[in-house]
């Protein structure tokens, strides 16, 4: 249990959303823009995305052979660990589960690593981009994606904080080990579940 | 006490710990220094940052993550710069609330890519309260005897607005007023522009830019129109998190 706080009380909890995770907030109109290197300019004419690794195919899509696989959208609520909440947004684009049926995953295959076209990488279990739970996505509330929300299109793994959902996604490389990606390997949290706060290592 | 050795973010365990506050003054109006007393020090890399907890009586917490403004050294203290934002949960509590021989909980250091080893060439762009990483940049390289490899730019709105003024103008900073410049500033209000900076990269350095997400867009891009490679730019961008 933490150290009370002399002279803190919060602030309406009382209203407080039930979608809300502990330590968060509902950030409303705002969309926070929070990455680490300079936003880069990708055309979708040279985007590409692909599945590579422990799979039987390597596969590459491009901008318009991705929007030739069957839409899907996922509608609720996104996290980030700097502890603010978007509720009820709607972002539209792929299943991952539809790329790696196409890749075919090995047995042996244990977690993802996601890469961007910047560079950036972040790690996550392959149960976490599984079964309904993650998208590739470039529309986010019927709108296309904007460059510093990761378009033309980023990762999006709702249920985890919002850094493992990468923005100017290039791909998942499938390995059967974890092996930490940018923010992990410095001090976050390898899998980075909002409910129950993992937001460093150990948490 | 001994700090346990720094560097980046350990991929372990980062304790909560209870800080004391030993002392609070205000940068500005809206800028608040809090410096505290840690049990457990660990020595931090310039531009690393901590989170601060507050805890209610019914067990409800709020978090948010400020920069250190201090420069690593072994004192076992640190020093945080917190803006007061409107509505901020957490800020307006550190500006109203606070006072020194207060205990406050905090773990850190964090982060390991925006951060300053001290023994190379840095180009520091910052906006508003995106100073005060870049502070302790600038703080250990005059502490250490490396001025030369610094070299800064602070964009603020007035001069009012500019933290650390006493401690920041040197031959190694410039600063950019973008609304009011006070008396016999060598240029007229305006955003940082390309020509602020230019003369300023000399090839080779990191660029860190640090501020809001607005600036942060801005000063990438005058810095890649002077030259300075994309993959040598790393960014902070301090979002509206209370």
């Amino acid at each position: 249990m933490a150290t009370t706080t002399r002279g803190f009380f919060g602030r309406g909890r009382a209203a407080r959303d039930p979608r809300l995770p502990p330590g968060q907030y509902d950030a409303r109109d705002d969309w926070p823009v929070l990455h680490a290197e300079a936003t880069p300019r990708i055309g979708t004419d040279r985007w590409t995305f692909t599945v590579e690794g422990l799979v039987e195919r390597e596969t590459t899509w491009t901008w318009d052979e991705i929007h030739a696989l069957p839409r899907s959208r996922y509608a609720g609520d996104i996290h980030c660990v700097t502890t603010w909440s978007k509720l009820g947004m709607t972002f539209d684009g792929v299943s991952v589960d539809t790329l790696l049926a196409a890749a075919g995953p090995l047995p042996t295959a244990t977690h993802v690593v996601a890469v961007s076209h910047t560079g950036y990488t972040t790690n996550l279990p392959l149960t976490d981009v599984t079964g309904g739970k993650a998208w590739v996505v470039w529309d986010a509330d019927g709108r296309p994606l904007t460059v510093e929300h990761g378009g033309p299109a980023r990762l999006l793994v709702p249920h985890l904080y919002f850094w493992k959902s990468a923005k100017w996604v290039s791909g998942l490389r499938l390995l059967d080990h974890d092996e930490p990606g940018f923010w992990e390997r410095n001090g976050y949290h390898d899998r980075g579940d909002p409910w129950t706060e993992q937001r460093y290592q150990g948490d | 006490m001994t700090p346990t050795p720094g560097g980046t973010t350990h991929r372990r365990t980062l304790r909560w710990q209870t800080a004391t506050v030993l002392a609070v003054h205000d940068e500005t109006p809206r800028a608040r220094t809090l410096r505290l007393a840690l049990p457990e020090p660990r020595r931090h890399l310039a531009g690393q940052h901590y989170v601060l907890r507050l805890t209610a009586p019914d067990g409800y917490t709020a978090s948010r993550s400020y920069s250190v403004a201090s420069a690593p050294d072994d004192t076992g203290e640190i020093e945080l710069t917190v803006e007061k934002l409107v509505d901020g949960e957490v800020s307006e509590f550190v500006h109203d609330v606070v006072l020194p021989g207060d205990e406050l909980e905090v773990r850190g250091p964090i982060g390991g890519f925006f951060a300053w080893a001290g023994d190379s060439p840095a180009l520091l762009v910052g906006g508003g309260s995106g100073v005060v990483p870049l502070m302790a940049m600038l703080r250990l390289a005059r502490r250490t005897g490396r001025a030369d490899l610094v070299r800064m730019v602070v964009s603020v709105r007035s001069p009012e607005d500019l933290y650390y003024a006493a401690e920041l103008p040197g031959p190694q900073t410039t600063v950019v007023y973008t609304r009011v410049a006070p008396p016999g500033a060598p240029r007229p209000p305006g955003r940082l522009a390309v020509a602020d900076v230019a003369a300023l990269v000399r090839g080779g350095e990191d660029a860190y830019v640090c501020g809001s997400a607005g600036f942060a867009e801005a000063a990438t891009t005058v810095l890649l129109a002077a030259g300075v490679p994309v993959e040598r730019i790393k960014v902070e961008r301090f979002g509206p998190s209370g």
